[in-house]
Protein backbone atom coordinates (compact mmCIF):
# COMPACT_ATOMS: atom_id res chain seq x y z
CA UNK A 1 0.00 0.00 0.00
CA UNK A 2 1.08 3.13 -0.86
CA UNK A 3 0.73 6.20 1.75
CA UNK A 4 -1.12 9.33 0.20
CA UNK A 5 1.02 12.28 -0.93
CA UNK A 6 0.79 15.53 -0.61
CA UNK A 7 -0.74 17.76 -3.46
CA UNK A 8 1.77 19.62 -5.17
CA UNK A 9 3.50 22.08 -3.02
CA UNK A 10 1.85 20.94 -0.03
CA UNK A 11 -1.44 23.14 0.22
CA UNK A 12 -4.62 21.91 -1.44
CA UNK A 13 -6.16 23.83 -4.78
CA UNK A 14 -8.90 25.53 -3.16
CA UNK A 15 -6.91 26.89 -0.83
CA UNK A 16 -3.94 27.72 -3.44
CA UNK A 17 -6.61 29.73 -5.43
CA UNK A 18 -7.59 31.76 -2.53
CA UNK A 19 -4.51 32.63 -2.18
CA UNK A 20 -3.80 33.36 -5.77
CA UNK A 21 -6.51 36.57 -5.92
CA UNK A 22 -5.41 37.52 -2.88
CA UNK A 23 -1.79 37.95 -4.20
CA UNK A 24 -3.71 39.29 -7.61
CA UNK A 25 -5.80 42.54 -5.46
CA UNK A 26 -2.29 42.76 -3.90
CA UNK A 27 -0.74 42.83 -7.06
CA UNK A 28 -3.56 45.78 -8.10
CA UNK A 29 -3.54 47.74 -5.21
CA UNK A 30 0.73 47.83 -4.73
CA UNK A 31 1.33 48.39 -0.39
CA UNK A 32 -2.58 47.67 0.68
CA UNK A 33 -2.68 44.56 2.94
CA UNK A 34 -5.06 42.08 1.53
CA UNK A 35 -6.70 39.88 3.89
CA UNK A 36 -6.44 35.62 3.05
CA UNK A 37 -7.55 32.55 4.70
CA UNK A 38 -3.67 32.01 6.43
CA UNK A 39 -4.11 27.82 6.85
CA UNK A 40 -1.89 26.02 9.32
CA UNK A 41 0.96 25.04 7.92
CA UNK A 42 3.44 22.58 8.91
CA UNK A 43 5.75 24.80 11.06
CA UNK A 44 4.86 27.11 13.54
CA UNK A 45 3.87 30.85 13.34
CA UNK A 46 7.05 33.05 12.91
CA UNK A 47 8.54 30.85 10.95
CA UNK A 48 7.68 32.13 8.00
CA UNK A 49 4.34 30.47 7.28
CA UNK A 50 2.92 33.48 5.05
CA UNK A 51 6.03 33.35 3.14
CA UNK A 52 5.94 29.91 2.63
CA UNK A 53 1.85 29.74 1.82
CA UNK A 54 2.43 32.62 -1.17
CA UNK A 55 5.74 30.63 -2.60
CA UNK A 56 3.41 27.27 -2.57
CA UNK A 57 0.52 29.05 -4.58
CA UNK A 58 2.84 30.49 -7.31
CA UNK A 59 6.03 27.84 -7.40
CA UNK A 60 5.63 25.73 -10.15
CA UNK A 61 7.62 22.68 -11.50
CA UNK A 62 9.85 25.04 -13.54
CA UNK A 63 10.54 27.21 -11.15
CA UNK A 64 14.42 27.06 -9.56
CA UNK A 65 14.10 28.12 -5.65
CA UNK A 66 16.09 30.08 -3.42
CA UNK A 67 15.65 30.69 0.12
CA UNK A 68 17.15 33.12 2.77
CA UNK A 69 17.23 33.63 6.32
CA UNK A 70 18.58 37.33 7.34
CA UNK A 71 20.76 36.64 4.22
CA UNK A 72 21.89 33.12 4.93
CA UNK A 73 21.12 30.24 2.54
CA UNK A 74 22.37 27.65 5.29
CA UNK A 75 20.57 28.87 8.22
CA UNK A 76 17.70 26.25 10.02
CA UNK A 77 15.00 28.52 8.35
CA UNK A 78 16.23 28.50 4.74
CA UNK A 79 17.19 24.84 4.66
CA UNK A 80 14.14 23.77 6.00
CA UNK A 81 11.83 25.42 3.83
CA UNK A 82 14.27 24.78 1.01
CA UNK A 83 14.33 20.92 1.82
CA UNK A 84 10.15 21.54 2.53
CA UNK A 85 9.37 22.72 -1.41
CA UNK A 86 12.41 20.51 -2.74
CA UNK A 87 10.21 17.46 -1.20
CA UNK A 88 6.79 18.63 -1.82
CA UNK A 89 7.50 20.24 -5.25
CA UNK A 90 10.35 18.65 -5.98
CA UNK A 91 11.20 21.65 -7.36
CA UNK A 92 15.43 22.53 -7.79
CA UNK A 93 16.69 24.67 -5.80
CA UNK A 94 19.69 27.14 -5.73
CA UNK A 95 21.76 29.68 -3.33
CA UNK A 96 22.77 31.83 -6.37
CA UNK A 97 20.32 34.73 -6.60
CA UNK A 98 21.03 35.14 -10.06
CA UNK A 99 19.93 31.53 -10.68
CA UNK A 100 16.87 31.66 -8.49
CA UNK A 101 13.08 32.48 -10.21
CA UNK A 102 11.35 32.63 -6.78
CA UNK A 103 13.37 33.80 -3.92
CA UNK A 104 11.78 33.37 -0.47
CA UNK A 105 13.37 35.82 2.29
CA UNK A 106 13.39 36.43 5.98
CA UNK A 107 14.49 39.77 6.57
CA UNK A 108 16.83 40.13 3.68
CA UNK A 109 16.78 41.28 0.25
CA UNK A 110 20.15 40.02 -1.93
CA UNK A 111 22.80 41.90 -2.63
CA UNK A 112 22.99 41.30 -6.19
CA UNK A 113 20.22 42.92 -7.92
CA UNK A 114 17.07 41.69 -8.81
CA UNK A 115 16.07 41.19 -12.03
CA UNK A 116 13.00 40.94 -14.63
CA UNK A 117 10.96 37.93 -14.21
CA UNK A 118 12.01 37.43 -10.59
CA UNK A 119 9.96 37.13 -7.85
CA UNK A 120 10.98 37.42 -4.26
CA UNK A 121 8.83 36.04 -1.32
CA UNK A 122 9.10 38.38 2.11
CA UNK A 123 8.12 36.60 5.10
CA UNK A 124 6.11 38.79 7.42
CA UNK A 125 5.63 38.88 11.11
CA UNK A 126 3.61 42.11 11.40
CA UNK A 127 2.45 43.12 8.32
CA UNK A 128 0.60 46.66 9.68
CA UNK A 129 3.19 49.84 9.83
CA UNK A 130 0.70 51.16 12.16
CA UNK A 131 0.14 48.44 14.75
CA UNK A 132 2.77 49.21 17.50
CA UNK A 133 0.90 52.47 17.47
CA UNK A 134 -2.57 51.49 17.19
CA UNK A 135 -3.64 48.38 18.01
CA UNK A 136 -7.06 47.76 17.08
CA UNK A 137 -7.24 46.90 13.36
CA UNK A 138 -10.69 48.84 13.12
CA UNK A 139 -8.92 51.75 13.51
CA UNK A 140 -6.28 51.01 11.59
CA UNK A 141 -7.87 50.23 8.46
CA UNK A 142 -9.88 53.57 9.01
CA UNK A 143 -6.45 55.18 9.02
CA UNK A 144 -5.01 53.97 6.09
CA UNK A 145 -8.76 54.15 4.03
CA UNK A 146 -8.73 57.63 4.70
CA UNK A 147 -5.04 58.05 4.26
CA UNK A 148 -4.04 59.37 7.94
CA UNK A 149 -0.59 58.94 8.58
CA UNK A 150 0.34 61.41 10.89
CA UNK A 151 1.24 59.25 13.72
CA UNK A 152 3.55 57.69 11.89
CA UNK A 153 5.54 60.60 11.78
CA UNK A 154 4.96 61.55 15.02
CA UNK A 155 6.97 58.32 15.83
CA UNK A 156 9.14 59.43 13.60
CA UNK A 157 9.74 62.91 15.26
CA UNK A 158 9.62 60.73 18.88
CA UNK A 159 12.93 59.09 17.59
CA UNK A 160 15.11 62.60 16.72
CA UNK A 161 13.67 64.39 20.01
CA UNK A 162 15.10 61.40 21.67
CA UNK A 163 18.02 60.30 19.61
CA UNK A 164 18.89 63.18 17.56
CA UNK A 165 18.15 61.27 14.74
CA UNK A 166 15.31 58.88 13.42
CA UNK A 167 16.27 55.62 15.19
CA UNK A 168 14.25 53.36 13.77
CA UNK A 169 17.15 50.66 11.88
CA UNK A 170 14.88 47.80 10.33
CA UNK A 171 11.06 47.33 9.44
CA UNK A 172 11.54 50.97 8.00
CA UNK A 173 8.06 52.17 6.83
CA UNK A 174 7.85 53.29 3.42
CA UNK A 175 4.99 54.90 1.40
CA UNK A 176 4.28 52.85 -2.11
CA UNK A 177 2.89 55.15 -5.30
CA UNK A 178 2.11 58.04 -2.70
CA UNK A 179 -0.60 55.98 -1.01
CA UNK A 180 -0.32 53.17 1.45
CA UNK A 181 2.23 53.29 3.88
CA UNK A 182 3.70 49.89 4.21
CA UNK A 183 5.88 47.70 6.50
CA UNK A 184 8.49 46.34 4.33
CA UNK A 185 9.16 43.60 6.76
CA UNK A 186 11.71 43.15 9.05
CA UNK A 187 14.86 44.06 6.50
CA UNK A 188 16.98 46.55 7.24
CA UNK A 189 16.66 49.98 6.38
CA UNK A 190 19.81 49.48 4.34
CA UNK A 191 17.27 47.63 1.97
CA UNK A 192 14.58 49.96 1.44
CA UNK A 193 16.29 51.22 -1.33
CA UNK A 194 16.36 48.42 -3.50
CA UNK A 195 12.18 47.85 -3.43
CA UNK A 196 11.95 50.61 -4.96
CA UNK A 197 11.49 50.56 -8.93
CA UNK A 198 13.03 47.03 -8.74
CA UNK A 199 12.39 45.14 -11.82
CA UNK A 200 11.17 41.65 -10.10
CA UNK A 201 7.95 41.36 -8.73
CA UNK A 202 7.74 41.51 -4.58
CA UNK A 203 4.96 39.58 -2.55
CA UNK A 204 4.97 39.98 1.11
CA UNK A 205 3.02 37.08 3.44
CA UNK A 206 1.99 37.30 6.88
CA UNK A 207 0.44 33.96 7.92
CA UNK A 208 -0.33 34.53 11.52
CA UNK A 209 -1.43 37.66 10.97
CA UNK A 210 -3.41 36.58 7.80
CA UNK A 211 -2.42 39.38 5.23
CA UNK A 212 -0.54 39.41 1.46
CA UNK A 213 0.57 42.23 -0.39
CA UNK A 214 2.31 43.04 -3.23
CA UNK A 215 4.58 45.55 -5.43
CA UNK A 216 4.25 45.02 -9.10
CA UNK A 217 8.24 45.73 -10.45
CA UNK A 218 8.69 49.33 -11.08
CA UNK A 219 6.49 50.86 -8.11
CA UNK A 220 7.73 53.91 -6.51
CA UNK A 221 8.50 53.09 -2.89
CA UNK A 222 9.66 55.68 -0.93
CA UNK A 223 10.92 55.61 2.59
CA UNK A 224 9.50 58.01 4.91
CA UNK A 225 11.71 60.79 6.17
CA UNK A 226 11.97 64.66 7.03
CA UNK A 227 12.97 67.53 4.97
CA UNK A 228 16.22 68.18 7.49
CA UNK A 229 15.95 64.83 8.63
CA UNK A 230 16.47 62.37 4.99
CA UNK A 231 16.50 58.51 4.91
CA UNK A 232 19.84 57.61 5.61
CA UNK A 233 21.23 53.97 5.68
CA UNK A 234 23.63 52.25 7.61
CA UNK A 235 27.16 52.71 6.50
CA UNK A 236 30.16 50.28 7.63
CA UNK A 237 33.76 51.55 8.14
CA UNK A 238 35.12 48.50 7.42
CA UNK A 239 34.67 46.14 4.42
CA UNK A 240 33.39 42.67 5.00
CA UNK A 241 36.15 40.81 6.51
CA UNK A 242 36.03 37.49 4.60
CA UNK A 243 35.09 39.18 1.10
CA UNK A 244 36.17 42.76 1.52
CA UNK A 245 33.31 43.99 -0.22
CA UNK A 246 31.94 47.24 0.37
CA UNK A 247 28.81 48.70 0.14
CA UNK A 248 27.42 45.37 1.57
CA UNK A 249 25.00 45.05 4.77
CA UNK A 250 27.59 43.23 7.22
CA UNK A 251 26.57 41.17 10.51
CA UNK A 252 29.09 41.33 13.53
CA UNK A 253 30.30 38.05 14.67
CA UNK A 254 31.55 37.45 18.06
CA UNK A 255 34.80 35.22 17.48
CA UNK A 256 36.32 34.98 21.50
CA UNK A 257 35.22 35.86 24.91
CA UNK A 258 38.13 38.59 24.88
CA UNK A 259 35.91 41.12 22.93
CA UNK A 260 37.42 40.06 19.49
CA UNK A 261 34.83 40.36 16.69
CA UNK A 262 34.51 40.24 12.94
CA UNK A 263 31.86 41.82 10.53
CA UNK A 264 30.60 39.48 7.39
CA UNK A 265 28.38 39.64 4.68
CA UNK A 266 24.99 39.03 6.04
CA UNK A 267 24.09 37.71 2.26
CA UNK A 268 26.45 34.71 2.35
CA UNK A 269 25.67 34.04 -1.59
CA UNK A 270 27.36 37.20 -2.85
CA UNK A 271 30.13 36.53 0.30
CA UNK A 272 31.10 32.99 -1.43
CA UNK A 273 30.97 34.59 -4.94
CA UNK A 274 33.01 37.21 -4.38
CA UNK A 275 36.06 34.71 -2.63
CA UNK A 276 35.42 32.19 -5.75
CA UNK A 277 36.16 35.09 -7.91
CA UNK A 278 39.84 35.88 -5.42
CA UNK A 279 38.28 39.06 -3.30
CA UNK A 280 40.01 38.00 0.41
CA UNK A 281 39.08 40.31 3.05
CA UNK A 282 41.50 41.09 5.80
CA UNK A 283 39.95 38.72 7.89
CA UNK A 284 40.32 35.56 5.83
CA UNK A 285 43.80 33.98 6.06
CA UNK A 286 45.50 33.38 2.39
CA UNK A 287 45.42 29.22 3.56
CA UNK A 288 41.63 29.62 4.87
CA UNK A 289 40.77 31.28 0.89
CA UNK A 290 42.09 28.27 -0.52
CA UNK A 291 40.25 25.65 1.53
CA UNK A 292 36.92 27.86 1.03
CA UNK A 293 37.75 27.51 -2.68
CA UNK A 294 38.10 23.81 -2.56
CA UNK A 295 35.00 23.36 -0.30
CA UNK A 296 33.10 25.17 -3.10
CA UNK A 297 34.81 23.55 -6.35
CA UNK B 1 -24.70 31.54 1.71
CA UNK B 2 -26.64 30.98 -1.79
CA UNK B 3 -29.61 33.83 -2.27
CA UNK B 4 -32.05 33.47 -4.53
CA UNK B 5 -30.28 35.16 -7.25
CA UNK B 6 -27.06 33.01 -6.98
CA UNK B 7 -27.42 29.45 -8.78
CA UNK B 8 -25.58 26.27 -9.37
CA UNK B 9 -26.70 25.52 -12.82
CA UNK B 10 -27.33 21.70 -13.27
CA UNK B 11 -25.30 20.97 -16.66
CA UNK B 12 -28.11 20.32 -19.58
CA UNK B 13 -27.45 17.71 -21.48
CA UNK B 14 -25.34 19.05 -23.53
CA UNK B 15 -22.11 17.09 -23.48
CA UNK B 16 -19.68 19.91 -24.23
CA UNK B 17 -20.50 20.84 -20.30
CA UNK B 18 -18.39 18.31 -18.98
CA UNK B 19 -15.16 17.83 -21.50
CA UNK B 20 -12.52 20.93 -22.15
CA UNK B 21 -11.35 21.65 -18.80
CA UNK B 22 -7.95 21.54 -17.85
CA UNK B 23 -6.20 18.30 -18.47
CA UNK B 24 -4.28 18.44 -15.11
CA UNK B 25 -5.88 20.64 -13.27
CA UNK B 26 -3.09 21.38 -10.65
CA UNK B 27 -0.47 22.06 -12.95
CA UNK B 28 -2.78 23.63 -15.75
CA UNK B 29 -4.25 26.23 -13.12
CA UNK B 30 -0.53 27.13 -11.86
CA UNK B 31 0.72 28.24 -15.19
CA UNK B 32 -2.43 30.13 -15.97
CA UNK B 33 -1.81 31.67 -12.88
CA UNK B 34 1.42 32.56 -12.89
CA UNK B 35 1.04 34.09 -16.57
CA UNK B 36 -2.13 36.14 -15.39
CA UNK B 37 -0.10 37.31 -12.45
CA UNK B 38 2.49 38.62 -14.84
CA UNK B 39 -0.03 40.14 -16.92
CA UNK B 40 -1.44 42.18 -13.85
CA UNK B 41 2.04 42.82 -12.56
CA UNK B 42 3.31 44.45 -15.85
CA UNK B 43 0.36 45.99 -17.03
CA UNK B 44 0.17 45.72 -21.39
CA UNK B 45 2.43 42.56 -21.78
CA UNK B 46 0.09 40.06 -23.65
CA UNK B 47 -0.18 36.82 -21.50
CA UNK B 48 -0.42 33.33 -23.68
CA UNK B 49 -3.26 31.22 -22.24
CA UNK B 50 -3.96 29.17 -24.97
CA UNK B 51 -4.41 25.30 -25.52
CA UNK B 52 -5.41 25.04 -21.84
CA UNK B 53 -8.98 24.37 -22.14
CA UNK B 54 -11.79 23.89 -25.03
CA UNK B 55 -14.56 25.66 -23.84
CA UNK B 56 -18.15 26.07 -24.96
CA UNK B 57 -18.57 29.12 -27.51
CA UNK B 58 -18.92 31.71 -26.53
CA UNK B 59 -16.41 31.35 -23.79
CA UNK B 60 -13.34 32.57 -25.39
CA UNK B 61 -9.65 30.48 -24.33
CA UNK B 62 -8.72 33.04 -22.34
CA UNK B 63 -11.66 33.86 -20.21
CA UNK B 64 -12.37 30.01 -19.77
CA UNK B 65 -8.69 29.37 -18.30
CA UNK B 66 -9.10 32.81 -15.60
CA UNK B 67 -12.00 31.23 -14.60
CA UNK B 68 -10.79 27.86 -14.38
CA UNK B 69 -7.93 29.44 -12.47
CA UNK B 70 -9.58 31.50 -10.27
CA UNK B 71 -13.27 31.10 -9.15
CA UNK B 72 -14.89 28.74 -6.98
CA UNK B 73 -18.01 28.56 -4.67
CA UNK B 74 -16.31 31.58 -3.06
CA UNK B 75 -16.32 33.70 -6.21
CA UNK B 76 -20.13 34.30 -7.75
CA UNK B 77 -19.74 34.84 -11.54
CA UNK B 78 -21.67 37.69 -13.28
CA UNK B 79 -22.58 37.12 -16.94
CA UNK B 80 -23.87 40.07 -18.87
CA UNK B 81 -25.69 37.64 -21.60
CA UNK B 82 -26.74 35.01 -19.59
CA UNK B 83 -29.55 33.82 -22.11
CA UNK B 84 -26.44 33.34 -24.39
CA UNK B 85 -24.41 31.11 -22.38
CA UNK B 86 -26.17 28.37 -20.88
CA UNK B 87 -23.41 25.86 -21.89
CA UNK B 88 -20.66 28.12 -21.12
CA UNK B 89 -22.61 28.63 -17.33
CA UNK B 90 -22.78 25.05 -17.00
CA UNK B 91 -19.45 24.27 -18.30
CA UNK B 92 -18.30 26.87 -15.87
CA UNK B 93 -20.16 25.27 -13.01
CA UNK B 94 -19.24 21.85 -13.49
CA UNK B 95 -15.45 22.65 -13.90
CA UNK B 96 -15.56 24.99 -10.93
CA UNK B 97 -18.47 25.23 -8.82
CA UNK B 98 -18.68 28.73 -9.07
CA UNK B 99 -22.19 30.55 -8.38
CA UNK B 100 -23.54 32.16 -11.28
CA UNK B 101 -25.07 35.51 -9.58
CA UNK B 102 -27.07 37.74 -11.32
CA UNK B 103 -27.00 40.62 -8.96
CA UNK B 104 -23.69 42.39 -10.47
CA UNK B 105 -23.22 43.79 -6.94
CA UNK B 106 -22.49 40.44 -5.87
CA UNK B 107 -20.00 39.07 -8.71
CA UNK B 108 -16.20 38.45 -7.73
CA UNK B 109 -15.63 38.10 -11.57
CA UNK B 110 -17.52 40.13 -14.89
CA UNK B 111 -17.87 37.86 -18.05
CA UNK B 112 -18.75 40.43 -20.16
CA UNK B 113 -20.07 40.88 -23.86
CA UNK B 114 -17.78 42.17 -26.64
CA UNK B 115 -18.39 46.69 -26.64
CA UNK B 116 -19.98 45.68 -23.50
CA UNK B 117 -21.44 49.60 -22.82
CA UNK B 118 -19.39 51.02 -20.20
CA UNK B 119 -21.87 53.02 -18.14
CA UNK B 120 -23.49 50.17 -17.02
CA UNK B 121 -19.70 49.36 -14.89
CA UNK B 122 -20.61 51.72 -12.20
CA UNK B 123 -22.90 49.08 -10.76
CA UNK B 124 -19.99 46.75 -10.21
CA UNK B 125 -18.16 46.28 -7.23
CA UNK B 126 -15.28 49.21 -6.69
CA UNK B 127 -14.61 47.96 -2.92
CA UNK B 128 -14.75 49.78 0.36
CA UNK B 129 -11.94 52.63 1.84
CA UNK B 130 -11.58 49.77 4.51
CA UNK B 131 -11.30 46.72 2.09
CA UNK B 132 -10.73 48.15 -1.41
CA UNK B 133 -9.73 44.53 -2.71
CA UNK B 134 -13.79 43.58 -2.40
CA UNK B 135 -14.23 44.70 -5.92
CA UNK B 136 -15.17 43.26 -9.11
CA UNK B 137 -12.68 41.70 -12.07
CA UNK B 138 -13.91 42.36 -15.31
CA UNK B 139 -13.09 39.90 -17.95
CA UNK B 140 -13.76 42.02 -21.72
CA UNK B 141 -13.21 40.21 -24.85
CA UNK B 142 -12.29 42.07 -27.82
CA UNK B 143 -11.68 41.79 -31.66
CA UNK B 144 -8.07 41.46 -31.33
CA UNK B 145 -4.96 42.59 -29.04
CA UNK B 146 -3.19 44.11 -31.73
CA UNK B 147 -3.64 46.28 -34.53
CA UNK B 148 -6.03 49.03 -33.12
CA UNK B 149 -5.21 52.85 -32.12
CA UNK B 150 -2.43 52.98 -29.71
CA UNK B 151 -2.82 53.71 -26.02
CA UNK B 152 -0.38 54.62 -23.74
CA UNK B 153 -0.02 53.30 -20.27
CA UNK B 154 2.09 54.44 -17.37
CA UNK B 155 1.99 53.17 -13.70
CA UNK B 156 3.14 50.24 -11.24
CA UNK B 157 4.57 47.48 -12.93
CA UNK B 158 5.47 49.57 -16.43
CA UNK B 159 9.35 50.65 -16.55
CA UNK B 160 8.11 54.18 -18.18
CA UNK B 161 5.33 53.70 -20.47
CA UNK B 162 4.45 51.51 -22.54
CA UNK B 163 1.58 50.70 -25.66
CA UNK B 164 -1.07 48.41 -26.58
CA UNK B 165 -3.68 48.88 -29.60
CA UNK B 166 -6.31 47.15 -29.21
CA UNK B 167 -8.99 46.72 -31.53
CA UNK B 168 -12.95 46.83 -30.45
CA UNK B 169 -12.90 48.65 -26.74
CA UNK B 170 -16.39 49.79 -26.11
CA UNK B 171 -16.92 53.29 -26.77
CA UNK B 172 -15.92 55.75 -23.61
CA UNK B 173 -13.63 53.19 -22.35
CA UNK B 174 -10.44 55.33 -21.91
CA UNK B 175 -12.65 57.78 -20.55
CA UNK B 176 -14.63 55.21 -17.69
CA UNK B 177 -10.64 53.93 -16.93
CA UNK B 178 -9.41 57.29 -16.07
CA UNK B 179 -12.50 57.77 -13.81
CA UNK B 180 -11.92 54.43 -12.55
CA UNK B 181 -8.09 55.31 -12.01
CA UNK B 182 -9.05 58.89 -10.22
CA UNK B 183 -11.29 56.45 -7.55
CA UNK B 184 -7.90 54.31 -6.88
CA UNK B 185 -7.43 52.72 -4.47
CA UNK B 186 -10.90 51.63 -5.20
CA UNK B 187 -11.92 50.24 -8.50
CA UNK B 188 -12.43 47.66 -10.91
CA UNK B 189 -9.05 45.30 -12.55
CA UNK B 190 -9.62 44.53 -16.62
CA UNK B 191 -8.36 41.99 -18.13
CA UNK B 192 -8.74 42.10 -21.77
CA UNK B 193 -9.31 39.06 -23.56
CA UNK B 194 -9.21 37.72 -26.91
CA UNK B 195 -9.07 34.39 -28.32
CA UNK B 196 -6.18 32.07 -25.86
CA UNK B 197 -4.55 35.91 -25.01
CA UNK B 198 -4.85 38.53 -22.40
CA UNK B 199 -4.02 41.76 -21.10
CA UNK B 200 -4.42 42.91 -17.62
CA UNK B 201 -5.00 46.06 -16.88
CA UNK B 202 -5.55 46.63 -12.86
CA UNK B 203 -6.67 49.44 -11.63
CA UNK B 204 -3.22 51.74 -10.83
CA UNK B 205 -3.04 52.00 -14.63
CA UNK B 206 -2.77 54.94 -16.59
CA UNK B 207 -4.43 54.83 -19.55
CA UNK B 208 -4.08 57.48 -22.21
CA UNK B 209 -4.95 58.17 -26.11
CA UNK B 210 -0.93 58.00 -27.48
Amino acid sequence: MTLPEYNFAYLDEQTKRMIRRAILKGIAIPGYQVPFASREMPMPYGWGTGGVQVTAAILGPDDVLKVIDQGADDTTNAVSIRAFFAKTANVATTTKTADATVIQTRHRIPEAPLSAGQVIVYQVPIPEPLRFLEPRETETRVMHGLEEYGLIHVKLYEDIAQHGHIATTYAYPVKVEDRYVMDPSPIPKFDNPKMNGSPALQLFGAGREKRIYALPPFTNVVSLDFEDHPFEVQKFKQPCALCNATGVYLDEVVTDDRGGRMYVCSDTDHCETRREEGHHGPGLPISGAQTVKEDAA
Amino acid sequence: MSTPNETRVEPASSGHVFEGGFADPVMDSQAVFRRVMNALAEPGTIADLAGFVSPPTPLSQATAAILLTLADYDTPVWFAKPENNDDAIGWMSFHTGAPRTADVFRASFAVLEKMSPVEAWSSFLIGTSDYPDRSTTLLLPVESLVGGEPLKLTGPGIETQTVIAPVGLPEGFVAVMAENRAAYPLGLDVLLVCGGEAIGLPRTTRIEEA
